[in-house]
Parts: structure tokens; sequence; C-alpha cells
């Protein structure tokens, strides 16, 4: 199988998948952890949620994110993306540890390690499967003329 | 500034379906959202051709599109929900691993991705990486 590979827009474009969406998530959650809880009997109180200001910037965050996982998805496959926003997870971590000085334990080390290694076995594969696209353009061309000759007679 | 803990700790079953809910709505999602996206083509090329309108107007066109965003939606609420009463350390490395592995296995037998051993292997990692760094 032909290795696909990918340019540096492509590369950049997964990096905005790693960084956008743990980023929102960390939003989401302190700004979800800050509301009194909501109960199944009013499912309204998690509509107003979406407007409190940790939740709006977790949204936006969400957006950029979605925006480029689509495009992500339109040149590569499902399980070549996904392990990217992973990666993402190990981005933060690193952040956290090297900029905030927090510390990480070795259970975390274990965790920044394997996904590491996960991303770059997928990453040195083929990013998205190869169709047989030529037998079905031929069986489409086959039906046209079939008909074609279907309707000369 | 000190953030509130979660009121009260729900049961295991509890916890179990709320995670389900997001891991099952989220995987339906992606799948659906991928197929979408494949059936649409590059959208670099739509856009260096028909502009940025051009690639909107062929994302939000395609219904299978909308089936995705819908699944999406509400992962996204039964994250909200599950997060108001879970903690954070449960809900993200649970949802996340298990949507790694059931995405590749729904790839598999939906978008018939070419899962190869590379694959599996870096989804097995991934997934309990993601485990052990959000735990």
């Amino acid at each position: 199988m032909a290795q696909q590979k990918l340019s540096t827009r492509q590369y950049m474009i997964l990096g905005l998948v790693s960084l956008c969406a743990p980023l929102g998530d960390t939003c989401l959650s302190r700004g979800m952890t800050g509301l009194p809880a909501i109960t199944l009997a009013h499912p309204g109180s998690l509509i107003a949620a979406v407007f409190t200001p940790w939740i709006g910037a977790g949204i936006a965050l969400l957006i950029g994110f979605f925006a480029s996982y689509l495009t992500a998805l339109s040149w590569a496959d499902l399980t070549f993306v996904l392990p990217a926003t992973a990666f993402g997870n190990v981005i933060v971590a690193l952040l956290a540890r090297f900029w905030l000085h927090e510390p990480i334990s070795l259970e975390r080390w274990a965790g920044i390690v394997l996904i590491t290694l996960g991303v770059g076995f997928v990453a040195q594969g083929p990013s998205l499967t190869e169709r047989p696209a030529a037998p079905a353009i031929d069986e489409a061309a086959e039906t046209a003329i079939e008909l074609e000759e279907e309707q000369v007679r | 500034m000190t953030i509130p803990y979660p009121a009260a700790q729900p049961g295991f079953w509890a916890a179990t379906a709320m995670i389900a809910a997001i891991v099952l709505t989220s995987t339906a999602g992606e799948v659906l959202t991928a197929a979408a996206m494949k059936s649409i083509g590059d959208l670099d090329e739509i856009r260096a051709h028909s502009g940025l309108k051009g690639a909107i107007h062929a994302v939000v066109t395609c219904p299978l599109f909308f089936a995705g965003v819908s699944f999406l939606a509400l992962a996204f609420f039964a994250l909200l929900f599950a997060l108001n009463h879970l903690n954070l350390s449960l809900v993200a490395p649970a949802s996340a691993s298990l949507t790694l592995v059931t995405n590749a296995v729904a790839a598999k037998f939906f978008l018939k991705e070419n899962v190869d051993r590379r694959r599996w292997t870096a989804a097995v990692l991934v997934c309990v990486g993601v485990y052990f760094l959000a735990h």
C-alpha cells in the first residue's frame, strides 16, 4: 500500500484538532462543576449552562476543533485522526508540567509515553485506506453503456 | 478560587449508564460524520475550487453530516450531564479511552477502513495511555 504523505498544512490542521479538544473539554469541566446539580427533571438548565463564560469559551474552542476535525476527516481515516485528538492530552500535560510547574505522577508519565507511542505507530502508516476506484468506474461506465444501448433499441 | 465538588456521587450502574451513553452516541456521531466527509471529498480541494462558501455549502447540504452532528450533539449533552454528576477524572478517561476502541471497531465494520495490526496496537496503546493520563 502506498504511503499517503501529509502536507505541512495538513499537519497543522491535525495540531489544531489535538489542542482545541482538550482545552475545550477543560473549560467545559470547569464551567459544569461550578454549577448546581442538574437533574433530568429540569433539562432546560442544561441549555442555560451554555451561556455561562467557561462553557461559552469551551464551546468556542470545540467549534475550532470541529472545523479542523471535519477538514482532517475529509482526507484521512477516522482511525488515523482519532489518536491525534488523544495526543492533545499529552500536549496539555506537558504544558502543565513545564509551564505551570505542576507535578506529574509516574502513572501520568506512563500515559504520556503510551499515547506518544500509539500516535507514532499510526503516523508511520498510511493516512487513508486506499479504495479500488478503477473497477467501480469501469462498472459505472459499463452500466451507462448498457443503458444507452437499451435506449437505442 | 475553589471549585465546588458535585453534590452527591451516583452509584456504579448510574455512572456506567452515563458513560455508556457518551460512548455510544459519540461513536455513532463520529462514524456518521467521517462517512459524510468521505462522501463529500477533500475539503481543501473544494475550498481551492469554490472558496470557503463552497466548502461550507458542500458540508451543510450533506444529510449524513446532519445525522452525525445530531448524535454528536446528544453526546455533548450526555457529557455535560455526566460532568455535573461525576468527577472529570472518571468521565474523561473512561469515555475517551472506550470511545477510541469502539470507534476502531465501528470504522472497520461500517467505514471499511483498513484497521491493520498497527492501528489496533495504536488504539489499545492510546486507550490505556488516556486512562493513565486522565485518571
